[in-house]
């Protein structure tokens, strides 16, 4: 069946919202609005103001209601316009809903599905635009996903909502318009595992989000040179899908980490560590980081693009673990 | 026993002292030591695997007949005309 | 690990025969090992139950390296090691190749076990990987592009030339008339069918054996500034391997041995030599060594001693020569046979006096 990421996700919600009368959905704009990517168009009249809540511009406080729910025995998915506004509610997230079951030795629960747009790519200048997956990825007591793929978009969001601790969903603003088949049956229902979406032999790229595309494209490229790149979506960036990575290593032993994130104390710096932790013996070149250039991302297009992994530099790191 | 037969048998001798000489070519006059680094413990077993193969005796006065093909030819020639086991 | 030979500071395991819970006895084979002289056979030296086994197969690992836990009657849990050689002690950081230089060479981690696990020589290698350092892919084209033959002859060099180095030789000679050694070999050949056939070469090392027999500071080794004589006598036999390598291996207690059992000791030798299968022992036990050049045109050859031994015994071709007998003169075969012996552990004297009695044993085959 062809579709959009973003007609994927609003399915996803309609699904939720019909299947369990616990679901509602809050936040910015979701309601008469349609949500700021347009995800939760007509979800409004379809199910009403009960279950699809408009919220005031105060972060910290709809996450705070969303837990609120959650701890009172419902499913809230909470919207936030972009993670750089996830920050305003950074201490609901962390000091709340990540720590609640620990210091109530398990008396309590927060089922609570957050999601969040992200990422770079559609000039909205530097406190729209920014990847920090890793900020939430470091905390125990969280899980977090990033559906890189119209199937993904589709079935993560009832994968998150049947987990009893909170769940973080990044959505990269690019995707929003990918177009695309849907499966009938899904491959991949679980948010436990990364992805192969490409057999290779030579040497693995691994991205999540948006980067795996570019990660597919630098693959093609590669495999036009005599190259096989294998790559790797690591659709849930914690807990990381380790096995996976180490098998492909195993069968490469050449890496290139591919996020958009800064590359300092980052996501690609985790992996390359697990890597070097697990399978240094078998790696026959250091492992490569095709990361963000460190600034704020930049307004001007031709900027924007500079600063981000482009599939050029993901074709020329590969090369270089060639040697 | 024609020649070709007999060569057959002095090949596998040989090859049963040294597999690496399989498909090598022998150089008919040229004595196997010289050709193929063959030492005494070698030529007596190439004696025993020409012992096994023909039945013949093969005293160790005939010896220095048999240290080149020609010779083994020479020396097996009459001794296998009629009817030596091989 | 054991040492099989001065020059062997690594090996290989390749395959574990006898495995936990089971019981071995002394001279039970119980592994194989890879080393630059091919595939040996590893004995036990004590009776026991296997314990443990802490190399597994594929690993290289330093001489002195534990292989399996033994415990034995006396509790002992030891490494099937020969007893006298002093083991490293536990956590000291092995000597192994590759010997890189005080700048680290670019070796990927990969291309690095890879090349331990071969027995590659990481400094010899031209690197094609990122930064031009070696690669997997390299180390794997370096190991097929190497030839066993080779390892053997730098295993051969390094040992002769620590002997050159270390051992000051001295060299005596003496030729025989060994007529009557021959006939004794032809005479006792003559009724008998090929595989029932003695070469000379069993009765003259059965007198080498006896001769040290008497001469034990000839029989034995040089370690730790001091000389060992050995009560058990194992004849190192040179071996030449066709495509120019060389093997000694020990044919044990020649002394004890009548000739026939002695030829068919030696033949067996010879062929696992050359096939590959000598067992540990029989590479690091000789206590003296004999080479012989067979037939041949040099006389005479003046050996290296093999470290830690302290003689070499070389035996010439043996040619119909004119020799004196009760004054006249008269065609004998006759064989010159040299000796090369470690001056810390014996003087000239003691090297002549050898050669004596070798004379006197030659003159009574019939007494071997």
């Amino acid at each position: 069946m062809k579709t959009t990421y973003r007609e994927a996700v609003r399915e996803a919600l309609r699904e939720a919202l019909t299947k369990d009368p616990r679901v509602f959905l809050i936040g910015e704009d979701v309601g008469r609005y349609g949500g700021t990517y347009a995800c939760s168009k007509g979800l409004l009249a379809e199910f009403g103001e009960e279950r699809i809540r408009d919220t005031p511009l105060s972060e910290g406080t709809f996450v705070g209601a969303g837990i609120g729910a959650a701890l009172g025995g419902m499913r809230p998915i909470v919207e936030i316009m972009t993670v750089n506004f996830s920050l305003l509610a950074l201490d609901q997230i962390v000091n709340n809903a990540a720590t609640l079951r620990h210091m109530s030795g398990g008396q309590l629960s927060v089922p609570l599905v957050i999601r969040m747009a992200t990422g770079a790519g559609r000039q909205l200048a530097a406190q729209h635009s920014h990847s920090l997956e890793c900020w939430y990825a470091h905390v125990p007591g969280i899980r977090v996903v990033a559906p890189a793929t119209i199937e993904d978009a589709r079935h993560m969001l009832g994968a998150a909502l049947a987990e009893s601790d909170p769940v973080v969903i990044f959505e990269h603003a690019t995707l929003y318009n990918l177009e695309g088949d849907l499966p009938e049956r899904p491959s991949f229902m679980d948010i436990d595992h990364a992805a192969v979406r490409r057999e290779g032999t030579d040497v693995t790229l691994i991205a999540y989000g948006a980067s795996v595309h570019k990660a597919l494209a630098a693959a093609e490229e590669l495999a036009h040179g005599g190259v096989s790149a294998e790559v790797i979506d690591l659709r849930t960036l914690r807990p990381l899908d380790e096995a996976t990575i180490i098998a492909s290593i195993v069968k490469t032993h050449r890496a290139v980490v591919v996020d958009e994130g800064w590359r300092s104390v980052g996501l690609a710096a985790e992996i390359s560590a697990r890597i070097m932790e697990r399978a240094f013996y078998e790696l026959d070149a250091p492992v490569a980081r095709v990361c963000g250039a460190e600034v704020p991302i930049p307004y001007p297009q031709h900027l924007e693009q500079a600063a981000l992994p482009q599939v050029g530099a993901i074709v020329a790191a590969a090369l270089a673990t060639r040697g | 026993m024609n020649d070709d037969r007999l060569i057959a048998v002095v090949r596998r001798a040989l090859e049963s002292v040294a597999p690496e000489l399989a498909g090598v070519a022998i150089e008919p006059s040229q004595t196997f030591r010289d050709q193929f680094e063959i030492d005494s413990m070698d030529f007596l077993n190439f004696i025993i695997a020409l012992h096994q193969q023909t039945g013949l005796d093969i005293p160790e006065a005939d010896y220095p007949q048999l240290t080149t093909l020609e010779g083994c030819l020479g020396y097996l020639r009459p001794r296998l005309a009629s009817g030596g086991t091989a | 690990m054991p040492s099989l030979g001065a020059d062997m500071d690594a090996g290989t395991l390749v395959e574990w025969r006898r495995h936990p819970g089971e019981r071995v006895a002394r001279g039970d084979i119980i592994a194989v090992v890879e080393t630059q002289k091919g595939a040996i056979e590893i004995e036990v030296f004590q009776d026991g139950v296997i314990e443990t086994i802490e190399v597994p197969v594929g690993q290289k690992v330093p001489v002195g390296t534990v292989l399996a836990r033994i415990r034995g009657a006396e509790e002992l849990a030891a490494a099937p090691t020969p007893p006298s050689r002093p083991l490293p002690t536990p956590g000291e950081t092995p000597e192994i190749p590759p010997a890189v230089t005080a700048e680290r060479a670019r070796i990927s981690p990969r291309a690095r076990r890879r090349a331990e696990s071969l027995g590659v020589d990481l400094a010899a290698i031209a690197g094609t990987g990122p930064g031009g350092a070696v690669s997997f892919e390299d180390v794997e084209r370096a190991a097929r592009a190497r030839s066993p033959a080779a390892d053997m002859r730098k295993a051969i060099a390094a040992a002769m030339s620590r002997s050159k180095r270390e051992i000051p030789h001295y060299y005596l000679e003496a030729s025989y008339d060994v007529s009557a050694l021959l006939d004794w070999v032809a005479e006792r050949n003559a009724g008998r069918a090929p595989p029932e056939r003695l070469l000379a070469m069993a009765p003259l090392l059965k007198v080498v054996a006896l001769a040290l027999r008497q001469m034990p500071v000839l029989n034995g080794f040089w370690r730790d500034g001091a000389f060992l004589p050995s009560d058990e006598i194992h004849l190192g036999v040179a071996i030449s391997l066709r495509g120019g390598g060389l093997v000694a291996p020990a044919l044990h207690h020649p002394d004890r041995m009548d000739a026939e059992q002695l030829m068919r000791n030696l033949s067996d030798l010879v062929a696992r030599a050359r096939r590959g299968g000598l067992r540990s022992s029989e590479l690091s036990d000789s206590t003296a060594t004999v080479t012989s050049l067979g037939e041949s045109i040099a006389d005479t050859i003046f050996p290296v001693i093999y470290p830690p031994q302290v003689a070499i015994v070389g035996m010439g071709g043996i040619v119909q020569r004119a020799w004196v007998v009760d004054g006249r003169i008269e065609p004998r075969q006759v064989l010159r046979i040299s000796l090369a012996a470690d001056h810390r552990a014996s003087n000239g004297i003691q090297g002549a006096r050898f050669l004596e009695i070798m004379g006197r044993l030659l003159q009574e085959p019939g007494k071997l």
